[in-house]
């Protein structure tokens, strides 16, 4: 049970949640999902700060972020794996 | 755990139980303040509670203002209650709501009488109060005195993550008791909201929580002038990696557990189905939400934030807890239980819910909370539509 740099909620999930104090550039992060308590690896492309979000996969316009297994907004600027998911590339689906 | 079956509270006339034992002196409107004040100022043992409301108010929106002060004044953490108004009817109807209870409680009127004759008069009998609720003694009460209700702030995606999820494993694990448990923020649930419709314990509480939420819903989009960036999520959440309400709804959500609701209460409006979780129809700013489930009767509050909310209430204790290891260390002084060594897998849920429950009985027990502490007493009245 070492440490894990990201939290994913749920499996289906497409983003996880830096929980250390930032990552670094090209850092292989391991990421803990919660819900099957597997792990996972993804290289962080930028510095991503603790709370935020890094995804899981190569994402296009258009493409719905998956967070708690749940639709959570829609992604407005093409997102690489591994690169900081937020309000720079994705937009509530609501308001 | 073994879960301790009681707490020290202050039994009340009606039944209730108390974590705290306060004398407050409620002043019906904004222009009674200064002597609402200055009765608290010259009697110890007094709280007073300024506002900034109560003239010309009418329909729905008088009628939440007549709930919430009334609701304030029988909070079984109260001992007693001196109310002062300007005019002498509005002032007798909280009276007489608030006596039903059994507690002292008396009201004064300023007009005809002016501040310093008013002053006197109910400094007298604040006084009385006071000397009298101070030979109280906390006695043993069942856990299910405890009358429980949680509102996130500030939030970060380690609420959802870590805090939020905590006080869902006390919830799951003091449902049992009997104890009352309420959650509100009813925008603040946008995204998620037909997942926590499911919740609802019937039919009719699912259908009342639709009805509740929509009608939030569409007030917002009614009067909203952008895309609602930085109030909702806030610039705090959106630092703290939040990105959009959907994601801080769902994160929100988290603190029910695996709970059903069981109804939907109008803001500041008393349970009246028993043990159980209820939700309140509230805004879902932190000193407005916990003003109104205080006036519901809530005696204890869970309160976990992420980037370092620092709200207090001046009659329910407000117990803060955090997730997020730079705010448990930078904000030390605003944090009643840190549990952020979730995130580094060096805790687990249900050590961080018992944890709480620990926490949270010391201070029902009479433990100063932070926001108690640093004198947090944010009384806040929600206002509806403005006054005629």
């Amino acid at each position: 049970m070492s440490q894990p740099d990201l939290i994913i909620h749920d499996e289906k999930d497409n983003v996880g949640v830096v929980v250390i104090e930032t990552t670094k550039k090209g850092q292989d992060c391991s990421a803990w999902i919660m819900e099957n308590d597997k792990t996972v690896k993804v290289s962080s492309l930028n510095e991503v700060p603790l709370g935020h979000k890094i995804a899981l996969q190569n994402l296009k316009e258009g493409d719905t972020i998956l967070k708690y297994g749940h639709d959570i907004g829609k992604v407005v600027k093409p997102i690489k794996k591994g690169e900081h998911v937020h309000v720079h590339n994705v937009k509530t689906k609501k308001w | 755990m073994d879960i301790p079956k009681s707490f020290l509270g202050y039994k009340r006339e009606n039944g209730r139980a108390g974590t705290r034992n306060h004398v407050i002196i409620l002043p019906v409107d904004d222009i009674s303040n200064a002597c609402a004040e200055a009765v608290a100022n010259n009697i110890k043992g007094t709280i007073a509670l300024p506002h900034s409301y109560g003239r010309l108010q009418f329909g729905a929106d008088l009628e939440l203002h007549f709930r919430t002060m009334i609701g304030t004044g029988k909070n079984p953490n109260v001992a007693a209650v001196i109310v002062i108004g300007i005019e002498p009817k509005w002032t007798k109807r909280i009276v007489e709501e608030i006596a039903k209870t059994g507690k002292p409680v008396e009201g004064f009127h300023i007009e005809r009488t002016g501040d310093i004759g008013t002053i006197m008069k109910a400094s007298k009998k604040a006084q009385e109060f006071s000397q009298w609720a101070s030979e109280k003694q906390r006695e043993e009460c069942p856990l299910s005195d405890l009358w429980i209700s949680v509102k996130c702030g500030e939030s970060d995606t380690t609420s959802g993550l870590a805090s939020n999820p905590t006080v869902g494993n006390l919830m799951e694990k003091l449902e049992p008791f009997g104890v009352h448990l309420c959650f509100g923020e009813t925008s603040e649930l946008t995204g998620a909201e037909k997942v926590c419709a499911a919740r609802g314990a019937t039919k009719e509480a699912q259908d009342k929580f639709m009805k509740t939420w929509s009608s939030y819903n569409d007030f917002i989009l009614k009067e909203a002038t952008n895309d609602l960036s930085e109030s909702q999520p806030t610039a705090g959440n959106i630092a703290g990696g939040l990105t959009t309400i959907e994601e801080k709804a769902f994160g929100n959500f988290q603190k029910i557990g695996n709970l059903k609701f069981i109804d939907v209460l109008e803001p500041a409006e008393e349970p009246k189905k028993g043990k159980g979780l209820y939700f309140m129809d509230t805004s879902s700013a932190a000193a407005e939400c916990v003003t109104l489930q205080a006036a519901g009767g809530f005696n204890i509050h869970l309160f976990p934030t992420g980037q370092g909310n620092i709200i207090g209430n001046p009659i329910e204790p407000v117990v803060k807890l955090t997730a997020n290891p730079l705010t448990a260390k930078l904000m030390k002084e605003h944090v009643d239980c840190d549990v952020s060594k979730i995130l580094s897998r060096e805790m687990n849920l249900s050590q961080a819910g018992d944890e709480l429950i620990k926490t949270m009985l010391r201070v029902a027990n009479g433990r100063l909370t932070c926001a108690e502490a640093l004198g947090h007493r944010e009384f806040v009245m929600t206002k509806l539509y403005r006054s005629a």
